[in-house]
């Protein structure tokens, strides 16, 4: 870590700030009822970690989150709420005992995984010791990109994600294919059915 | 300095949270999230001077463009129920009255 002297303490900080405000949102996600609230409270919550994602410096994630997250998914939740009603129904008579319990037994596992982990940003860990370092090291020379993530997936890896796009471009045309546009979509059919208030 | 502008972003994105959590009316929250893009923007251009390495500026810029598009898409959503509307008409119909939709 580079900087100066309080910033594993500022880092620290930021963490458990970012990380309470998304424990607030979450809980609100869980315990509301209006579709529409909940819908601007995920936007919320993904912008909230993708800046979490920024201070932990994985900043290709916190892209991607921020414009999946909070603007692709925000607007596709918003598209899928025209399709049903604008508030969830209240739960009655449910036990909330045994989703509580299988919660807190994943979430205690998963903190007990992290244990073996390596600790942040440890240059003696697997990650930062074998290939790493060669890419590191052979970056400049083979590729000239700044940024090795950048030269690892375009042009290391530039076939495998030539292919994901392949597949994502193929599963946005499959959806659009179902669901259609304009005057013959799955939206404007149903707007049509309930009484014609959408052309 | 730049601590004290953090924590003051920090406190601003707290509010703004509470806003989207109790706001009212549907425009209360579309705000509240605007807003709080915002914040986060510049949250992330202050967080780079506070860990010492200034190099995210550009991400934060991208954040802006997002918030600004998603805003813009909500808001075009709650106009006219769909996105597949054009923003700009030559024609204006008749139905676009009585689509106001302000329940949240």
């Amino acid at each position: 870590m580079t900087g100066y002297e309080g910033a594993n303490l500022a880092i620290a900080l930021i963490n458990v700030v970012l990380l309470g405000l998304l424990f607030v949102s979450a809980i609100a996600i869980a315990r509301m009822r209006s579709l529409f609230a909940i819908v601007m409270l995920s936007g919320i919550y993904s912008l909230i970690s993708a800046t979490w994602f920024v201070a932990l410096d994985a900043v290709d994630v916190a892209f991607t989150e921020a414009a999946v997250g909070a603007g692709i998914s925000t607007a596709l939740l918003l598209g899928a709420m025209l399709l049903t009603s604008r508030t969830a129904k209240p739960e009655k008579g449910k036990s909330t005992i045994i989703p509580l319990f299988v919660v807190i037994a994943t979430g205690c596992m998963l903190v007990y995984a992290t244990i073996d982990l390596p600790a942040f940003g440890d240059p003696d860990s697997p990650a930062n010791t074998y290939v790493g370092t060669d890419y590191i090291e052979r970056t400049p020379q083979e590729i000239g990109v700044p940024n090795i993530v950048t030269a690892v997936l375009a042009s290391y890896r530039g076939f495998d994600t030539l292919g994901e796009v392949g597949v994502v471009f193929s599963a946005a045309l499959a959806v659009i294919l179902l669901l259609g546009f304009g005057e013959r979509s799955l939206s404007a059919t149903i707007g049509r059915k309930k009484g014609g208030r959408d052309g | 300095m730049i601590g004290a502008a953090a924590i003051g972003l920090i406190v601003a994105i707290g509010l703004m949270l509470i806003r989207a959590l109790s706001g009212p009316t549907l425009y209360d929250r579309v705000l509240a999230m605007n807003s709080l893009g915002t914040k986060i923007v510049l949250f992330i251009g202050v967080l780079g001077f506070v860990l010492g390495r200034p190099d995210f500026l550009d991400i934060s810029v991208l954040y802006a463009l997002i918030n600004f598009v998603s805003t813009i898409a909500i808001l075009k959503f709650f106009r006219y129920r769909s996105f597949q509307v054009p923003l700009m008409r030559r024609t204006m119909p008749q139905r676009r009255s009585q689509s106001g939709g302000d329940d949240a």
